[in-house]
């Protein structure tokens, strides 16, 4: 038992354990328990899951720039979206002439804006390397031309914040034009398969949920040997007191670019995930108040841990399940109320709650301590 | 009683007997009436003069209906109908002198009074002229002005007439014009050239459409005309630019007065105490909320509602302000993201607040009587009273904030305040109380905003969200802390989304204008008009 | 590979040509704040190795011509050169200080949330890009010279507690530890001993002299006495502008200085 307990000693440990014993329950309960079963995992759970799992690959990327290097986005939301987006437009592909028009060439909603050819941006949409590649490289893109705008002109703070608030609301409106061709209002949805496996069947969906949880531990495991690198190190310096970065002969700019760079690209790889499982991407995904629930997910997790941004995404997106099920209206004031508390009260999060109150415990029975001594 | 009845008599007879001699030939329009079945196509025109020499207001509408083709009469008493057809196949019958719908006259009974082309084309003029000659200036400027599309209404004699009596200057300018079209289709270039003189530079559309059709006919005009109406139209064309301009200005600085009121209470709130009040759109909706409650609890004062709504919405936000300063942010001084975060929890809270008590859905304020209609200045070129108001009033507001800031005790501490903390408090300025005020402050003057903009769009839930990263954007391009700069950068924003939007639409403008001021931020990222000075860093 | 090639050249340049004996170089170098100017057409060289001691009243622009140097702020005219053949103004302030000049601020600043040990491993001398940062691991060399300097500063103790708990005193001798880390040619010592006590005082002006002749040093300091006892050679600074320049005994018999300088410290 205590050779059992100690391979959950560091956050690491703890973040693959458990990651690995929820996914390999999940995929013995519900591809060998009987339906019946109180054990039983349904479809429906295991894709809610790999949804939150997604969020919780987002909240990594931006607990990785807010909580290791100060800088507050409030648009990663549109990273997430790209990904998406470039996934949606394979899957979209791949409908083929399965749509309501039955037009092999084109997506539905093309055909019903009388477009004649694919723009070209669609081009190559179609391939399933091109759109991995996509999905990466359109967030990746985005930030990294963003950042080094900002970064090199020493934009930080508030004002980064608030541009970054500012991109994803151009984005969000740029999306909701037909004239985009990426859907418009309705976006793209109606997917029908994925490399040729149908995205209604449970194994597909089981498949999707595992990978999920696969990239989610390969993201945690990455993020954590960079903030433990010397360049992590560097990062926290330059939260800390960027002058003195630079004077100690740091280039901050492009520390900055690049570490927003990588965020973006694993919000954007989260986001590739998460379509094909929820079967849609909007341009709602762009809004601004999606960017700040994903803050509000470090926040609560607490931030500069990792690991408290994957507490925060799942604790905080199965609240929002439960509450809007239950009472839709409370939701908002239950986030709002988070929010304030939080802030106020747990500036450090859930997990910073932690280690309080196990010196609470220790104060409270020392005698239990020493006699385990 | 029958004194009374005697009078009006005797004023009818002496009208009679003052009227000239050539429209007496009948007595009244029941009297003409009866002529009308009689008539035939030689005496009709003479008749139909003859009517409209009478002063009665039924004889414009029985001209429209003779150019229809929808005047009857019945066969057996020569009595006159009108006989409209209606969209289900049936008609409707009405009595031309009394003007009620008739139920038990078949369409059978009754037989057309006829018309030719050229007997409706009298018809026209005399119903153009009959306007013309109206007693109310409105009436003969808009018969004017229609008389300009189709000039051979009008003969060139009573033109002449009608010029040397008339006294309203819109009016005979449109005389003018309509002498001079009426010489530019007469084939004498002397005379057309003369008439493209006056036509210059006018903004009647009708002009414009004329010289259009012109320039396109080569016949009737020699190339020497051709050059000039050529011209003509590029002078014209220059005016209606000139104009479409000062419209986009106008439209322009309106957007940018409600641009400046959202943003000076975020000006004070972020400017001079460095709070980041995500919550500051929800402070205009509250302001909006409290114009609906307002108008709601005084359904008879609706003309007055704006003017208690103004105090009122700023009394609420402002409150509501300083619940959230001394709940909420006094205790987060310094850490502006956690700020950022705390108060927009605060807006989702309200936000969700006004949903449960109003409903998700918008909110109908009314607009009172004296905000709608608008200030033709010509014919392309109008200014509608509520953006002129709003104008005018976001700058008393920007004034008054400006005036109180600088003049008041008050003022002077938020300004000490935001200076420098600490040695204000060593001068014993209570700067916790100024902390609160100064938040109040900037949170009413977002209700009074959120009041102006209960008039322009929709009042619902989400009525701040649209408009808090745009203030945001409005006070960092001015420069922060500077209400000048504010004054500016709205004003600008306000002009340049006008310009865009004909070329771009409306959402690529905003878009245009978002991407361009995140460059301008990366560029300037001190805003328009920075603060300077060593104590900036 | 030709591009590999030219950034070789590029580090090459960044070692300063000394042959002259100057190391840095200030001609005719004029800053203005809104215009007030903070330095005014200003002339300063120091010698390779030299400790030269800055003084002046608040105001006549030392900490400006710190900025300048490191680049934290661009002149409006003139020429800074770091040995003869390195424009400094075309720098930003992170290649000046890979080049080998070394800065401390007149109120510390260490990295708070690291450990002691972490401050120094930042500040070392070595490739200070991206990917090399990645995937650095410290060498023996590099671990015994973390270890001297945190001798000589005497943290070996704190080495792994946070910076940030560190005492006023203590953070100011890991920030010259940080310094020593990066090993510059040049060192700007911005008020060194503020705050010190008199011992810490007395180990900061023996470290300082110490360090003269491998490295050049500038100290700007208020304090007087630490200036005799450290100085050889002094510059006054006065309204921006160089006022005079020379041993501690030379500079309080100069007229100049005695008007202007000691006579307003006087009054």
């Amino acid at each position: 038992m205590k050779n059992f307990m100690a391979l959950f000693a560091t956050p690491v440990q703890r973040v693959t354990g458990i990651l690995a014993i929820v996914t390999l329950y999940v995929t013995l309960a519900n591809g060998l328990l009987p339906p019946d079963s109180f054990l039983y995992v349904s479809d429906y759970s295991v894709t809610l899951l790999g949804k939150y799992l997604c969020y919780a690959l987002l909240a990594l990327s931006v607990d990785l720039v807010w909580g290791y290097c100060g800088i507050l986005s409030l648009g990663h939301g549109a990273f997430f979206a790209l990904g998406g987006y470039a996934m949606g437009m394979y899957l979209m592909r791949q409908i083929g002439d399965r749509g309501v028009y039955g037009n092999a060439d084109l997506p539905d909603f093309m055909v019903f804006l009388n477009w004649d050819v694919l723009p070209w941006f669609w081009a190559g949409s179609d391939s399933f390397i091109w759109m991995v590649v996509m999905v990466v490289l359109a967030p990746g893109l985005l930030a990294y031309i963003f950042g080094v705008m900002a970064f090199r002109s020493r934009v930080s703070g508030v004002y980064l914040s608030i541009m970054t608030q500012a991109m994803t609301y151009a984005l969000l409106l740029a999306f909701f034009r037909n004239e985009m061709g990426f859907g418009g209002n309705n976006g793209l949805t109606d997917f029908k398969d994925i490399l040729g496996y149908s995205l209604q069947s449970g194994s597909t969906r089981l498949s999707l949920f595992i990978i999920t949880a696969v990239v989610l531990w390969l993201a945690f495991f990455i993020c954590n040997r960079i903030v433990n690198s010397k360049a992590g190190k560097i990062v926290m310096a330059i939260r800390d007191a960027e002058n003195r970065s630079r004077f100690v002969g740091y280039n901050t700019a492009s520390y900055k670019v690049a570490l927003f760079t990588f965020s973006a690209v694993l919000a954007g790889i989260a986001g590739a995930l998460y379509v094909p499982q929820v079967g849609i991407i909007n341009p709602g995904e762009f809004s601004p108040i999606n960017s700040i629930e994903m803050v509000i997910w470090v926040a609560i997790g607490g931030r500069g841990t990792l690991y408290g941004a994957i507490v925060g995404a799942l604790v905080v997106s199965y609240a929002k399940t439960r509450f809007t099920a239950i009472m839709p209206e409370a939701w908002l004031f239950a986030l709002g109320g988070l929010f304030v508390l939080v802030t106020l009260l747990l500036p450090k999060g859930l997990v910073g709650l932690w280690p309080t109150l196990k010196a609470k415990a220790q104060q409270l029975w020392p005698k239990t301590k020493e006699q385990a001594l | 009683m029958i004194l009374f009845a005697r009078l009006i008599f005797l004023m009818l007879f002496i009208v009679a007997l003052s009227w000239p001699l050539k429209a007496a030939e009948f007595e009244n329009f029941e009297t003409a009436l009866t002529a009308l079945p009689e008539a035939n196509f030689k005496s009709l025109p003479e008749l139909l003069e003859a009517i409209a020499e009478l002063d009665d207001q039924r004889v414009s509408s029985l001209f429209t209906h003779l150019s229809k083709g929808e005047v009857y009469f019945q066969k057996s008493d020569k009595q006159v109908f009108y006989v409209v057809d209606q969209a289900d196949g049936t008609a409707n019958i009405v009595d031309v002198i009394s003007g009620e719908v008739v139920q038990d006259i078949n369409k059978n009974q009754l037989s057309k009074v006829k018309t030719t082309n050229s007997i409706r084309s009298g018809i026209a003029q005399l119903q153009a002229q009959l306007n013309l000659n109206h007693q109310d200036s409105a009436i003969r400027l808009n018969a004017a002005r229609e008389m300009l599309a189709d000039v051979t209404r009008i003969s060139d004699k009573r033109l002449a007439d009608r010029q040397t009596k008339e006294e309203n200057s819109a009016v005979a300018d449109i005389l003018i014009l309509i002498a001079a079209l009426k010489e530019l289709s007469k084939e004498d270039s002397a005379a057309q050239l003369a008439a493209l003189e006056s036509l210059d530079s006018s903004l009647e559309p009708d002009v414009r459409q004329v010289l259009v059709a012109a320039s396109q006919d080569k016949e009737r005009y020699s190339p020497e005309v051709q050059i000039k109406i050529k011209a003509t139209l590029a002078s014209i064309e220059n005016q209606r630019n000139l104009y479409s301009y000062a419209e986009n200005i106008f439209f322009g600085l309106s957007l940018g007065s409600v641009l400046l009121l959202a943003a000076i209470g975020l000006a004070i709130t972020f400017g001079v105490m460095g709070v980041i009040n995500m919550a500051h759109g929800e402070m205009m909706m509250l302001g909006a909320y409290t114009t609906y409650v307002i108008q709601q609890c005084f359904p008879n004062l609706i003309e007055y509602s704006l003017l208690i709504a103004i105090p009122a919405a700023f009394l609420v936000s402002g409150l509501v302000g300083v619940l959230i300063e001394r709940s909420v942010i006094q205790f987060l001084k310094g850490r502006p993201l956690e700020t950022l975060l705390a108060t927009f929890g605060i807006s989702l809270i309200l936000q969700q607040l006004v949903r449960t008590v109003f409903s998700p859905l918008n909110r109908q304020v009314i607009a009172p009587e004296w905000m709608s209609g608008s200030w033709q200045i010509n014919p392309v070129f109008s200014v509608t009273f509520n953006r002129l108001y709003i104008i005018i009033f976001s700058l008393i507001v920007f004034f008054m904030l400006l005036i109180f800031l600088k003049k008041s005790a008050l003022g002077l501490h938020v300004r000490a305040v935001a200076q420098n903390r600490d040695m204000a408090r060593a001068l014993s300025i209570r700067s916790n109380w100024v902390d609160a005020a100064t938040f109040g402050l900037g949170s009413g003057i977002a209700g009074i905003a959120g009041v102006v903009l209960s008039q322009l769009t929709n009042v619902g839930p989400n009525l701040g969200q649209a408009y808090i990263i745009d203030s945001f954007l409005v006070v960092v391009f001015g420069g922060v802390g500077n209400l000048w700069g504010t004054l500016v950068s709205a004003m600008t924003l306000g002009v340049l989304n006008k310009f865009l939007e004909p070329i771009t639409g409306p959402v690529m403008a905003t878009i245009i204008v978002l991407v361009g001021l995140v460059f301008f931020i990366q560029k300037r990222p001190m805003g328009l008009f920075p603060q300077k000075g060593r104590a900036v860093e | 590979m030709k591009q590999q090639a030219s950034v070789m050249g590029a580090t090459e340049n960044l070692v300063p040509d000394t042959r002259h004996g100057v190391i840095l170089y200030m001609e005719n170098v004029s800053v203005s704040f809104d215009g007030f100017k903070a330095l005014n057409d200003l002339n300063l060289y120091i010698n390779d190795g030299e400790l030269r001691c800055l003084i002046g009243a608040n105001g006549a622009g030392k900490t400006t011509l710190m900025d300048v140097i490191t680049g934290k702020t661009r002149p409006d005219q003139g020429k800074v050169n770091f040995g003869q053949q390195i424009d400094l103004l075309k720098l930003n302030e992170a290649e000046i200080a890979q080049a080998g000049i070394g800065r401390k601020f007149q109120k510390p600043t260490v990295f708070e949330a690291l450990s002691v040990y972490e401050n120094l491993y930042l500040s070392l001398k070595m490739d200070k890009g991206i990917w090399c940062s990645l995937w650095h691991k410290l060498n023996g060399e590099q671990k015994d010279d973390i270890e001297r300097i945190l001798a000589t500063i005497g943290l070996t103790e704190q080495r792994h507690g946070l910076a940030g708990n560190l005492s006023h005193g203590q953070k100011q001798w890991l920030e010259i530890g940080m310094l020593l880390a990066a090993k510059p040619r040049v060192l700007l010592v911005d008020e060194p001993v503020a705050g010190m006590t008199l011992q810490e005082t007395e180990r900061t002006a023996e470290l300082l002299t110490s360090l003269a002749g491998e490295h050049s040093v500038v100290v700007v300091e208020h304090d007087m006495s630490f200036v005799r006892s450290i100085a050889r050679t002094v510059t006054v600074l006065h309204q921006g502008s160089v006022l005079a320049e020379g041993t501690m005994a030379q500079i309080q018999s100069h007229p100049d200085v005695k008007r202007v300088y000691l006579g307003e410290e006087s009054t």
